[in-house]
């Protein structure tokens, strides 16, 4: 298989006047994780529908291991796995009938069930559970048993739309350690997520919104597209730092988080000056510092660039 | 506080008015009722196939099968069929019923004697036996009378049909009909209405703010009695002018009653609601606890004292079963509040029972 | 009372027949703070919350919020309070103004009031010209901002924000938290319930909730000092007692 599991060609959907996606181009390499971020309404949703055949493209195509999906549903459906953003497994049965049941779904022999099922319980951890209906088990557990059973026809590729939407934090870690190691094993994977922190969990990512790739490649390609120094003035008071900095600096270049205000210093104004500014306006602050852009700055920054140049 | 109220009643309106579709469907729902129970089910029966075996060939027997040819009821398909094709005719369902008129007919009628006229009926639906045997004795009765008018038999029994002479069944249908329309709009709808608000999420939205229970059930449950009094107009004013049912009593007794009627339906929907959180689960409870029974169990189309004993009681507990009495009495007998007041006692108390049951529920749902 | 603690809570305990789901809770929150609550789902932040907005009975313990008794002043407390869930709790078949209108109306606004802060409202959200649209036609962001902004109509002092941010773009979520400080500058509360552990940072003292307990309540500063962690993820992962990568 020289192929690439999955290549994404100028796709163009709308529903009505909507303009769901506006010409996406990807594509995704073998034992890859490819992360596909963007807020909700962006076209996440849209997108992996069409590369899993549940949804047609206006225009534009996707191969999948070198075949037209659009020509090759059959196949693209037996060799993918899907897992949609609220996965529908059956509340009423147990964890070990969900997993029969979608291994008869893509027709897996039964011998064979019974070492998959092992198989994966030794990673997703649910075996004491395994006779629990899958409506009560915790969101975390959820997810990894919805994963388990899209496994359970071994697919080469796996489609996933935000699997750790809503999920708490220790389970997200937990299923994206099961992530890596199924890439390990060589599967390819496209996920789609809305925290923007899981962006450097991911080999290769595109930033997507409003039906737009922003950008695309490594995380670490992606933030060296700030070429521009970025500083954080750490405060207390991020908020109060934040409108007064807005009359000093272009306000596309600052940014509002959580432990103070990120500067994207355009001007070039140089952190003495930054600082030099901060206390002639008497603004309370901790410190000034550089620091390396996280995703959320890329994004914030191709948003506004976005819309300076329509 | 009122204006709290008004503001849900008006949202709920808004509500109504968006969602078109349902809106339609509310409407024109009462309409095709009314034309299928008006003209496609009837309890009539016209035009019964039926086969005559004329032994005799006399003048009276060609005035009997005359008769029968006339008449609306019956429609004659075979002539003289031989006798071992009687059963074969009645299984391929070529006829309903094989009259033989016996060679002897003329002699018997003249020695005034007791004539034995053979009637072959199917019964395998035994509701349309019975009446094809009442329809071919009426119409020997009429027989009868014009041709031995010295003829008497000892007594006679002449039925006189009161409140509904001709025997209408529109005029039966159609105030059952307003019945099971007015529940389905009030228990279906206002059950629906709140388990939609559970499902997206703005029931919590609403809980939070100082509303009291009381005006939120309240809010809910005003545009639905209009809905239902519209409705039961739509089907008021058809049934009178299309179907000509009578309107004998007092229109401001049935609008009160009306009233009850819908508190118990609106009652029983917002009970639903508090034991279900989904619009789907919430449409088929209601569908089962209300629709069915007042289709069957009330007397809108089987008589309740022909039930079994265990049905009969339980159709007492069945509010659409004193409705009926009571809309049918004002209707077509002109019933006064005195002559319905068992039933609308029974009325009142079923809608106390409900309110009281949907609002305690209601309140402890909330936690 | 004479402390400026417009939220106290004292050993609030919540119990579903034997299953403790919130279990001897204390904290106080100050006016004009911006609290946090994180934890797993199922911790019990939800059930917390619904007491305190007196949807909830608690079965034991005390607590207070705006004065008013969580047990005896429901009452008092809906009047005081505001609220904004994750569903953002729009009707989306209603026009925007037709949703402002039904919740001033269900807080017993006057007609005057409704209609001033309804214009006031519209402007500020730059909504003024599309204020006939129904809802379900406005971008995620923008509602977002416009539920808030309807949980707000009443002027409540006390704000309950039960993941506010879930699935908006980082724009909107900026947009978002720039109001809510401008309303714990105004001096009042916000409770804000969150998955997203970098948005922890922007409150200003935060709890971390697990089995029904508060574990962790300091602000996101100390807590990073304390567990050594460079990020809130970090910190929750160490103090709920699992390795972080």
């Amino acid at each position: 298989m020289n192929e690439k599991p999955l290549i994404v060609e100028n796709i163009e959907k709308s529903f009505g006047s909507v303009q769901a996606l506006r010409g996406v181009s990807l594509e995704l390499e073998r034992g890859q994780i490819y992360g596909l971020i963007g807020p909700d309404g962006a076209g996440k949703t849209t997108l992996m529908r069409i590369i899993v055949t549940l949804l047609n493209q206006d225009s534009g195509k996707i191969l999948f291991q070198g075949k037209d999906a659009q020509k090759q549903t059959a196949f693209v459906r037996k060799n993918i796995g899907y897992m949609p953003q609220r996965f529908s497994l059956y509340p009423d049965l147990t964890v070990e009938e969900n997993l029969h049941f979608f291994s008869d779904l893509f027709g897996v022999a039964t011998q064979v069930q019974a070492q998959r099922i092992e198989r994966l319980y030794q990673f997703s951890r649910l075996e004491p559970f395994k006779d629990r209906r899958a409506e009560a088990l915790s969101g975390g557990m959820k997810q990894k048993l919805a994963l388990s059973c899209m496994l359970m026809h071994e697919p080469s590729v796996m489609v996933m739309d935000e699997p750790t939407y809503g999920v708490d934090p220790v389970s997200r870690a937990e299923l994206w350690d099961i992530l890596k190691e199924l890439a390990g094993q060589g599967k390819s994977i496209l996920v789609s997520t809305a925290y923007m922190d899981e962006a450097l969990l991911c080999d290769r990512i595109a930033l997507i919104f409003k039906g737009q790739l922003l950008a695309s490649g490594t995380p670490q390609e992606l933030r060296r597209t700030i070429t521009h120094a970025l500083y954080l003035i750490k405060t207390q008071k991020a908020h109060y730092v934040f409108q007064e900095l807005r009359r000093h600096f272009p306000e596309t270049d600052c940014h509002l988080f959580g432990e103070g205000v990120h500067l994207l210093d355009r001007q070039n104004t140089g952190l003495s000056k930054i600082r030099q500014m901060l206390e002639q306006n008497k603004l309370p602050f901790e410190s000034v510092q550089q620091i390396e852009p996280g995703i959320e700055d890329v994004f914030l920054d191709l948003i506004h660039r976005r819309e300076v140049e329509p | 506080m009122t204006r709290t109220f008004m503001s849900i009643v008006k949202k709920e309106f808004l509500h109504i008015v968006r969602d078109y579709q349902t809106l339609i469907i509310i409407f024109i729902m009462p309409v095709i009722m009314l034309i299928l129970f008006g003209y496609a089910i009837t309890l009539e029966m016209r035009q019964i196939e039926i086969a005559v075996v004329d032994r005799s060939r006399i003048p009276q027997s060609r005035m009997l099968i005359n008769h029968l040819q006339s008449s609306d009821f019956f429609n004659i398909q075979a002539y003289d069929i031989p006798e071992q094709q009687f059963e074969s005719y009645l299984q391929q369902r070529k006829v309903r019923c094989i009259m033989v008129i016996p060679a002897d007919f003329a002699r018997s009628l003249k020695q005034e004697r007791f004539t034995p006229i053979q009637l072959l009926i199917d019964a395998s639906d035994p509701n349309a036996a019975n009446f094809i045997q009442s329809y071919l004795q009426k119409i020997i009765a009429l027989f009868n009378t014009e041709n031995n008018p010295q003829f008497k038999f000892p007594f006679e029994i002449i039925p006189r049909f009161m409140f509904n002479p001709d025997l209408k069944s529109d005029y039966f249908f159609v105030p059952g009909l307003i019945a099971v329309i007015i529940l389905l709009i009030s228990a279906l709808l206002t059950s629906i209405a709140i388990a939609r608000e559970k499902e997206r999420g703005t029931f919590e939205q609403i809980l939070v703010s100082p509303v009291r229970a009381s005006q939120i059930i309240l809010g809910k449950v005003i545009p639905y009695i209009v809905l239902g009094f519209l409705d039961s107009t739509i089907i008021l004013v058809i049934g009178h002018y299309w179907f000509q049912v009578p309107v004998e009593g007092s229109v401001l007794l049935l609008l009160l009653t009306l009233i009850l009627y819908l508190l118990t339906g609106l009652s029983f929907g917002l009970f639903v609601s508090t034991i279900t959180d989904s619009q789907r689960t919430a449409m088929l409870i209601a569908l089962l606890m209300t629709i069915l029974p007042t289709i069957l169990l009330s007397g809108f189309i089987f008589p309740v004292p022909s039930m079994p004993f265990l049905f009969q009681y339980v159709s007492k507990i069945i509010p659409a079963t004193h409705f009926l009495k009571i809309i049918r009495g004002i209707l077509l007998k002109g019933n006064s509040l005195l002559e319905l007041k068992v039933q609308i006692g029974y009325l009142i108390g079923l809608a106390a029972f409900m309110i009281v049951l949907s609002i305690k529920k209601f309140k402890t749902s909330l936690e | 009372m004479s402390n400026n603690n417009t939220v106290e809570v004292k050993e609030l305990t919540k119990k579903f027949g034997g299953f403790t789901a919130v279990d001897r809770v204390t904290f106080q929150v100050k006016k004009g703070e911006i609290f946090g609550f994180l934890g797993a789902n199922g911790a019990g932040k939800t059930t917390t919350i619904r007491m305190l907005c007196g949807l909830l009975l608690p079965t034991a313990g005390w607590a207070s919020v705006g004065g008013f008794d969580v047990f005896t002043q429901q009452e008092q407390i809906k009047q005081h309070i505001g609220y904004m869930s994750q569903r953002f709790s729009l009707y989306e078949d209603l026009t925007v103004r037709e949703n402002i209108e039904f919740y001033g109306g269900i807080y017993g606004l006057s007609r005057k009031e409704i209609k001033q802060k309804s214009e006031e409202l519209l402007d500020y959200l730059n909504l003024s010209d599309r204020s006939d649209t129904l809802t379900a036609e406005l971008p995620l962001g923008l509602k977002q901002r416009m539920a808030l902004s309807t949980a707000l109509l009443h002027e409540p002092e006390i704000i309950f924000l039960d993941e506010p941010t879930s699935g908006v773009d980082p724009e909107s979520r900026r947009q978002f938290w720039l109001l809510i400080y401008e309303l714990a500058a105004q001096g009042k509360t916000v409770f804000v319930t969150t998955h997203f552990m970098d948005e922890a940072e922007y409150c200003q003292r935060i709890s971390i909730m697990q089995n029904g307990r508060i574990i962790e309540l300091d602000a996101p500063q100390k807590l990073k000092e304390k567990y050594q962690a460079s990020s809130m993820q970090e910190v929750f992962l160490k103090s709920i007692g699992e390795k972080p990568k």
